[in-house]
């Protein structure tokens, strides 16, 4: 992990989405797909905390060697004034942070699932899949055309994708989650990778629970610091030996987490509760990829 | 000025002196693992612990924090993982290059006694903090330490326990904040924390719901600094011979010297620490420079040099001094 000050290279809207590429080699070297950025806000704003972005692009070699590249949703003060930010400006940059997603050894046939800008670090997983000699397919949607975030370059990176809009302004009509069973049986899917809302998320552990297939999951909580200091982002998540469950800093325990071993019900719950016993038989489960 | 030689080393008494008045507050320290990475530790005055409870907590459902104006509002319900495994895991890592401080919370005298029992004559533990806004799970009360006679009690027992000074860490909010602070000095306590988060609640108008899971928090960050000044002046002059650690939207030189003018003795950054895990030291930094301006040795000649008028504070009627 490395605090750099970084300079920005160039920002280009995509679609609903805004993407900066830095010039930051320590980081760029050492980033993998997961893994995020923390990004510091202006001082004299009524705003404090970092941001936080997945690494969407991180180039060892070539012409671009040394640049790492993030995308915003903008939406929120933060956010939007990082829209802002122009070429050869600087920004305050620590990364990269949290566990990256795993590769699996034996298994070929990945399957690749993202919602909206989750795309962005699954996009850098897929070429590193790619490297690896894996196959891999796509899931890709958001609710209109502009918040799917560059479907070409799904179609670029994947063998067989399909795109969904939840308004169908692009590819099928429907979610995600539509497209995910008809895919597995197509393509023969061994691994699924996803990043998503939790909602979505939670049904794609669901699925994959039932169907036996391992996954991992990129999840996003509101987060303080970005690397473990605050103990603000954390997410409930069963122990391997199913003895009760943990609150886990998605910042350094995650963003990627087994989604069979994460207790939804506990963590998307809109009534919150805190019962001071783990619930009976939580479920023994292998560790990734198994 | 030349011939001064300048040091940012603060003494607290009791055999407690700092590298520098500037240390990380209580739950800004993670786990003790990864502040190191992030900040050279010896120029860290000293890392306070998350406050430790006697069980481990799993603190609070999430959301646990959100953005107001110029601070957060946070609530993590004291996640730790017991002081059992605190002083196995955690103890050993937060001492490796800084003064370690532990926070400890309870919710009964009995929890603070077996604490204290399970720390003392550890060499790693610089001093304690004893936490007094944790709900009374004794008396039923909401916070523990809002009560003199309470607070005097649980402080009393853990300074006759402890082999090293013990601060009390006092709640911002409390009515009769120069009382509570007596209080504790009388029971035993070494020296007081002077400030930390007030209460608060952050609202999401378009969901209908509270911002937190645990639907109400603290409020933390640069929107309590003028809280915690106030706080610090009033206890610093009714004694003033007590160390204070001032704690409350420090994020920088400036605001730590603001702070010890009003009669800190050393400072605590929170939040500051979150946005940059290098911010004790640039803080201290930044007291250095404004030494080096003023021509001043240590941060203890501008200890509580605020210039007030004569007549401040004083009971109409009353003759002032000349």
């Amino acid at each position: 992990m490395k605090q750099v000050r970084a300079e920005v290279l160039s920002t280009r809207k995509l679609g609903a989405y805004h993407s900066i590429t830095l010039v930051a080699p320590e980081i760029a070297e050492k980033a993998r797909p997961g893994q995020f950025l923390a990004i510091k806000m202006p001082e004299g704003r009524e705003f404090l905390l970092r941001r936080h972005f997945a690494v969407h692009q991180a180039s060892r070699r070539g012409g671009w060697a040394g640049t790492l590249e993030f995308v915003v949703d903008p939406g929120g003060p933060g956010t939007d004034w990082l829209t802002g930010v122009k070429a050869h400006e600087f920004l305050e940059v620590i990364g990269p942070l949290g566990k990256a997603f795993a590769y699996p050894k034996r298994l070929m046939n990945c399957l690749l699932i993202a919602e909206g800008h989750g795309a962005a670090s699954l996009y850098f997983l897929a070429q590193e899949l790619l490297a690896r000699g894996k196959r891999v397919d796509m899931v890709v949607g958001g609710e209109t055309l502009e918040r799917v975030f560059k479907p070409i370059e799904a179609k670029r990176l994947s063998q067989t994708v399909a795109v969904m809009t939840a308004d169908g302004t692009l590819g099928d009509p429907g979610g995600v989650l539509d497209a995910l069973p008809g895919m597995v049986d197509r393509t023969g899917t061994e691994v699924v990778y996803a990043s998503a809302p939790p909602a979505t998320l939670e049904r794609i552990a669901v699925f994959c629970r039932e169907r036996n297939l391992p996954a991992q999951v990129s999840i996003e909580e509101r987060m303080g610091c970005g690397y473990g200091l605050c103990h603000t982002c954390v997410v409930p998540v069963a122990r391997k030996d199913g003895s009760g469950y943990d609150h886990l800093r998605s910042c350094v325990d995650g963003p990627v987490f087994n989604p069979a071993r994460v207790l939804w019900d506990r963590w998307l719950s809109e009534a919150p509760t805190m019962l001071p016993t783990p619930p009976e038989g939580l479920p023994v489960v292998r560790s990734w990829p198994g | 000025m030349a011939g001064v030689r300048r040091t940012l080393a603060v003494d607290l008494g009791a055999g407690l002196v700092l590298p520098t008045p500037v240390m990380v507050a209580s739950g800004c320290a993670g786990t003790g693992r990864e502040l190191g990475g992030l900040v050279d530790l010896h120029k860290v005055g000293a890392v306070v612990s998350r406050s430790i409870t006697l069980e481990p907590d799993r603190g609070t459902p999430t959301p646990r924090i959100a953005e107001s104006a110029s601070g957060t509002v946070w609530s993590t319900g004291l996640q730790n993982p017991g002081i059992d495994a605190f002083i196995a895991e955690e103890l050993p890592r937060l001492a490796r290059g800084a003064h370690a401080i532990v926070s400890v919370a309870g919710g009964s005298l009995e929890e603070y006694v077996r604490m204290t029992g399970a720390l003392q004559g550890r060499p790693d533990v610089a001093a304690l903090e004893v936490h007094l806004s944790a709900p009374d799970l004794e008396l039923q009360r909401e916070v523990l330490g809002l009560h003199v006679d309470r607070a005097v009690e649980i402080v009393g027992a853990v300074a006759r326990m402890s082999l090293v000074p013990v601060f009390a860490k006092i709640p911002l909010l409390a009515s009769d904040l120069v009382e509570l602070a007596r209080g504790a000095v009388r029971a035993g306590a070494h020296g007081l924390v002077i400030g930390g988060p007030p209460p608060a609640l952050s609202v999401q108008a378009e969901r209908l719901r509270p911002a937190l899971g645990a639907v109400t928090g603290w409020l933390s960050g640069p929107a309590i600094k003028p809280m915690m000044l106030r706080a610090v002046f009033e206890v610093a002059r009714a004694v003033p011979d007590v160390p204070i650690v001032a704690v409350g939207g420090i994020r920088s030189g400036e605001d730590a010297i603001e702070a010890i003018l009003a009669g800190a003795w050393a400072v605590q950054a929170g939040t500051a620490v979150l946005v940059d895990p290098g911010a004790p030291v640039e803080i201290a930094q930044g007291i250095a420079r404004y030494l080096k301006a003023k021509g001043l040795a240590s941060p203890a000649d501008v200890r509580g040099r605020l210039r007030v008028p004569a007549s401040f504070g004083a009971v109409e009627g009353e003759e002032t001094a000349p």
